[in-house]
């Protein structure tokens, strides 16, 4: 059953990832990726780990997507351009996808064979309880570390973002738009470089 | 009878595999940031796959940390892709050149 479920989701998991990478237009890019995200949390709580699949949900396909997605609305993305310049990076990124694919089959192959079942079993481990004891004892500098990341984060971010003066932006899309349409004049695709 | 730890990790490195091959085709800096995420994702499931495997919480506690990191980084990601926006127009990479030579 649980066999049947993993391979279920992991099917699923590998064709939405194809699919992210193969769409040239963001938005199905996103919601591929909400798939994939979707089936990993399915796999999660066959893997006994409730708490984590609930986190992949709410944090991933909730929170984190939904900004990805807001920020594809908001700048009404075109679809990608083809590769023109940097066509050898698809050699390159072939290549490399094929290194790390040998060396994934290696590492099956050696793992394949150790112990298949899991050494100690035990359900309770994944469970929120559980989990938050070891977060506010054993772990609880991590979890500082991160709290003070993620409020490194939210200043990083509004400082990122924070609006230039009205003229001034009105001034940097001018010149932007200028020095296109001058650099498609002389026929030269990359915006002028 | 469950799945052995081998194929989760299979399917770990191959999402993973996945991930790359995307962040060097993308062009586009969401579809990069995008196959990022799906590489983070691949990571987690082999914390969580062998957390199960050795009924230890420490995998999972540490998917916890990957998932804030990766709060983290969409929120100064997408800061970085919108002010890139504003200036040239475009979140395509190659417009991103502009301390070439």
């Amino acid at each position: 059953m649980v066999t049947a479920l993993f391979f279920l989701f992991a099917g699923l998991a590998i064709a939405c990832a194809i699919s992210l990478v193969y769409h040239k237009n963001p938005l199905y890019s996103a919601v591929s990726l909400i798939g994939v995200l979707v089936s990993l949390a399915c796999i999660y709580v066959t893997l006994a780990a409730p708490f984590i699949a609930a986190v992949q949900v709410l944090i991933y396909a909730g929170a984190i997507m939904v900004l990805v997605v807001f920020v594809i609305m908001l700048l009404n993305l075109e679809e990608d351009r083809p590769l023109n310049r940097l066509r050898y990076l698809y050699a390159v990124g072939g290549g490399l996808g094929l290194i790390l694919l040998a060396q994934t089959f290696f590492i099956f192959y050696a793992v394949s064979r150790v112990p298949k079942q899991p050494v100690n079993v035990d359900e309770t481990v994944g469970e929120t309880l559980n989990i938050g004891r070891a977060m506010y004892t054993e772990y609880l500098l991590p979890v500082e570390i991160v709290g003070i990341l993620l409020l490194m984060a939210i200043i990083g971010g509004v400082i990122l973002v924070r609006r230039l003066a009205q003229p001034e932006l009105t001034l940097v899309v001018d010149n932007e738009l200028a020095r296109r349409n001058e650099a498609e004049e002389i026929g030269d695709y990359r915006i002028g470089l | 009878m469950e799945p052995s730890l081998a194929s989760y990790l299979a399917l770990s490195g191959i999402l993973f595999t996945i991930g790359t091959v995307g962040v060097i085709f993308k062009r586009n800096a969401i579809g990069m940031f995008m196959c990022i995420e799906l590489m983070l994702n691949a990571v987690n499931l082999t914390f969580v796959a062998f957390s199960r495997y050795y009924a230890d919480v420490t995998g999972q506690l540490f998917v916890f940390m990957v998932m804030s990191v990766a709060a983290a980084e969409a929120a100064v990601g997408l800061g970085i892709i919108i002010a890139f926006f504003r200036n040239r127009i475009s979140v395509d990479v190659d417009d991103a050149s502009i301390l070439k030579n």
